[in-house]
């Protein structure tokens, strides 16, 4: 049975890496009881996956690890034990049995979901929303991203999804997963660079919150990995 | 789209760290300096009475696979009015940017500076880290000196296996804690509070402590030298020391270390910390013995640590269970000198391989003794084309062996290997000491004739029986002579000296017939030569660590970051002879810099082994025959046992 778990990473957690999280949940599985399986051979490991690295530094309310179990209890209990052993910093949201159908892993994933801000909540300057809808409806967006290989620039424009310009914040959906992966600060730093005058390049003030990730769903929209599972109202284990 | 559902986790406050985000963002592993971690004790500073802080000055990764401290931070905690919180050396990295933007040092859980607290307990578990406690010190704005230390700044408190010669370290310690830390930590923090509620000053205070048994506080003793105004009556003994005396009466002159008597009866930590990031022993640790009947006469832990004292198997099959439970864990090791000298050694393994190996929990062996029960063991919990069989047969003659008094002969060796071999090993890593008293040519060339008998009974299993190459990898390590053993007052090698034995060695290993299947690695001589030093040193040398550290050097046991030519500028700009204490030899009569301090082991124990090991004749371990080393005036352990 494979089992979808909802987390958040936050506060002083945001400077823990993927694979230290990864780490982290082996042995909250076992500290919670959690009947997870395990592969077989000297050093057995536990059938576990976790979606989209989180860049470190950012937080999110949106991240996601698969596991496979032998038995379960409610998702109620399931979630109630996991935040038992959990720090303060990371939170359990969820615990869904997936469909046998669904695909595996995280190959699935397609979009996600952003929050950005300037360090303390600066407002931005008042004609934000209208500098926004100006660099959104330019015909191209050329972004210069940085890879192992060196730079390679891309237009970006097909890859905000959706996006909302508030007073303080600005929200953002953009295309992630294995095939084409934005990311959110990518896309904020070309803005800036865009309108430097009114939005200088803000360095290590930005902050960034990841919300939620999603695959494509039947009908050619966005389904969140959470919304993929179904709730266990009553485990076998109690 | 969606919104933050929790606005509150979005921008959650981040515990108030020390050091402002962009710092921590550009450091190395950053969760080294946040705390926060599973079974962390988390308390508000403000309702205890007394602030703890202990430090392994070494990186966070290392220190957190300390037991010791795991130990005593949660006895210390157990406390309702005392919060014990950790710190570790800042990586170079982060004690730059520190030193640039004027953090002060803090305690990793409550982010206070370490200049709050009433105590910083510092281990010693390795010379290499003294100019480490330099670092700690100055970062977190306490006085290198105890002599300038203030009301306000904390009591500095070190333990662990260096303080058995604290002599080194003196002027920068308040006091040292000799012996386990179990026993005396609660009073001294009774007598703490007390004192500091009737508003006694710092030296009122240390000198309470001074008469508690087992505490050592160094500017309470005064040490005077044989010098030009005080000549030696022999001149073997120019220089050393001509007294060492307490400035009161009221306290002891000699110092006698601290045990625990009963092992199945004290403080064990059942949740302890589990990091965020890969500690070097990710992993459960569970003691099951202390001290070791051996008596090996290089090993300074075999006699400190005398009487060996057992755990009983109940005490750890109940804690395994705990330790597993609360840690989520998927390791497990036992722990202890000499494990395969625990009396219930094949009950506890068999029993922590039925219990928890289906549940997805590796059991790790520490070095067993190899025969057909350990290799029984170690063909069920790891997979033999990928593990070897390890042996110390710390010399390469059988002669030199019974010099240190190290049982294991070419016979275990070469049958153990055997074994190995035809369950289906293929690898044997052995591992040696240069350097050690009475060494000739033929104990260096014996090294590389024992390795190829080894691979030689390899080459006996038939052809098609084998599984490819064997291979046979050797390494040395330079002997450093060490406090409270029998060979404390031999001369040690010059750094040249060890590296002509090593080429000598390497040498022979070409000359073999299988030379082809073995590898001979040896260690660095520079760092040996500076730790002999330091391990036999008194209070001469602590200018020449400050001189160091103010250089620039931290971090020595780290090679990328170990200076040798600017340790050798800082012996030489404070005029002290490294040959004086490392290639001198010291007669017996000589009052060395750590006789102070009572193990329980003899003085008298240790010329007659040192007399022995000359004649290459052995001294049975503990259990086959008591040598009358003079711990039995502990009363606990083996040393009961036997009686009864």
């Amino acid at each position: 049975m494979n089992v979808r778990i909802k987390f958040a990473k936050y506060g002083s957690l945001v400077y823990i890496g993927h694979l230290d999280v990864m780490r982290f949940f082996q042995k909250a599985m076992r500290r919670a009881g959690i009947p997870i399986s395990y592969t077989g051979g000297y050093s057995p490991h536990q059938i576990m996956s976790f979606a989209q690295p989180l860049g470190l530094g950012m937080s999110s309310e949106g991240e996601y690890v698969d596991i496979q179990v032998y038995d379960t209890y409610s998702s109620e209990e399931s979630v109630r034990r996991l935040n038992e052993v959990m720090t303060d910093g990371l939170k359990v949201l969820s615990y869904r049995v997936l469909p046998e159908k669904a695909k595996g892993g995280m190959s699935v994933i397609k979009a996600a979901d952003y929050m950005l801000w300037i360090e303390g909540r600066k407002k931005f300057p008042e004609n934000a929303s209208q500098l926004w809808n100006e660099f959104l409806q330019k015909p191209e967006i050329l972004a210069t991203k940085e890879s192992k290989k060196g730079e390679t620039t891309l237009d970006i424009k097909p890859h905000i999804l959706d996006s909302r310009m508030e007073e303080d914040r600005l929200y953002l959906r953009v295309s992630t997963g294995s095939e084409i992966n934005i990311k959110p600060d990518l896309v904020f730093r070309t803005f800036c660079a865009a309108f430097p005058e009114s939005f200088p390049d803000p360095g290590n003030a930005l902050r960034i919150h990841r919300i939620e990730l999603y695959a494509d769903d039947e009908n050619g929209g966005f389904i969140s990995l959470e919304d993929m599972g179904d709730e266990v109202a009553e485990g076998s284990l109690s | 789209m969606k919104t933050s559902v929790n606005e509150a986790i979005a921008f959650s406050e981040k515990r108030n760290l020390a050091v402002p985000e962009e710092i921590l963002l550009s450091v190395e592993k950053p969760a080294r300096y946040i705390g926060n971690e599973v079974n962390a004790a988390s308390k508000d500073p403000k309702s205890v009475d007394v602030l703890f802080c202990m430090c392994f000055p070494d990186v966070y990764e290392i220190g957190m696979s300390h037991l010791g401290i795991q130990i005593l931070y949660d006895m210390f905690n157990r406390r309702e009015d005392v919060y014990c919180d950790r710190v570790y050396s800042p990586w170079p990295d982060m004690d730059k940017a520190m030193r640039e933007n004027h953090i002060r040092l803090f305690g990793v859980e409550s982010q206070l500076p370490i200049n709050d607290f009433d105590f910083l307990g510092i281990t010693l578990q390795y010379e290499m880290c003294y100019t480490n406690i330099l670092q700690i010190l100055d970062l977190s704005g306490i006085p290198i000196n105890a002599k300038d230390r203030t009301e306000d700044d904390p009591i500095v408190v070190g333990g662990g296996p260096c303080s058995y010669n604290p002599e080194p370290l003196a002027p920068f310690f308040d006091f040292f804690y000799m012996g386990e830390g179990e026993t005396r930590y609660y009073e001294i923090m009774d007598l703490y509070k007390e004192m500091r509620a009737a508003k006694k000053s710092r030296a009122e205070i240390l000198h309470a402590i001074a008469k508690v048994p087992g505490m050592y506080v160094p500017a309470l003793y005064e040490v005077e030298y044989y010098d030009e105004e005080h000549p030696a009556p022999d001149p073997l003994l120019d220089g050393t020391i001509r007294s060492f005396e307490p400035i009161y009466d009221d306290i002891p002159k000699k110092i006698r270390k601290e045990i625990v008597k009963d092992m199945s009866d004290t403080y064990y930590p059942n949740h302890p910390i589990v990091p965020y990031i890969k500690a070097t022993q990710d992993k459960v640790t569970l003691e099951i013995q202390r001290g070791c009947i051996r008596g090996c006469r290089f090993c300074q832990a075999g006699m400190i640590y005398r009487p060996v004292r057992e755990r009983s198997l109940d005490f750890l099959k109940k804690n395994a269970l705990e330790l597993l439970t609360s840690t989520g864990h998927e390791e497990i090791t036992l722990s202890s000198l000499s494990s395969s000298d625990y009396s219930h050694l094949e009950e506890l393994v068999n029993y922590l391989i039925d219990t928890y190996k289906d549940q997805g929990v590796n059991i790790s062996l520490p070095s067993l003794r190899i025969d057909a029960f350990s290799l029984d063991v170690m063909s069920k919990v790891q997979d033999i084309r990928k593990s070897s069989v390890t042996f110390a047969p710390e010399a390469g003659t059988q002669r030199l062996r019974n010099v240190i008094n190290k049982g294991l002969t070419e016979e275990d060796i070469i049958n153990g290997s055997g074994q190995a071999f035809d369950a289906g090993w293929t690898r044997v890593k052995l591992y040696f000491m240069l350097g050690l008293p009475t060494e000739t040519v033929e104990d260096m060339e014996g090294i590389p004739i024992l390795c190829n008998k080894i691979a030689a009974r390899y080459y006996e299993i038939p052809k098609e029986k084998r599984n490819g190459r064997v291979q046979i990898v050797a390494s040395s390590s330079f002997f450093v002579p060490k406090p409270f053993t029998p060979f404390q007052w031999v001369p040690m090698c010059t750094k040249e000296e060890f590296l002509n034995r090593a080429r000598i060695v390497r040498h022979k290993f070409g000359e073999m017939l299988n030379s082809k299947s073995m590898k001979y690695n040896w260690h660095e001589a520079d760092l040996t030569v500076l730790e002999g030093v330091l391990a036999r040193g008194d209070r001469r040398i602590a200018p020449v660590i400050v001189k160091a550290y103010e250089k620039g050097c931290i971090f020595d046991a780290w090679s990328e970051y170990y200076k040798n030519d600017v340790w050798m500028e800082a012996f030489d700009e404070c005029g002290v002879s490294i040959d004086f204490y490392n290639t001198r030899e010291r007669s017996t009569d000589e009052l060395l810099p750590w006789d102070f301090i009572d193990t329980g082991v003899s003085k008298r124990f240790l010329i007659r082994e040192w007399e022995k090991a000359q004649r290459a004749k052995v001294t049975f371990n503990c259990r086959k025959q008591c040598s009358g080393c003079g711990v039995g005036s502990f009363e606990g352990g083996i040393c009961v046992e036997r009686k009864n």
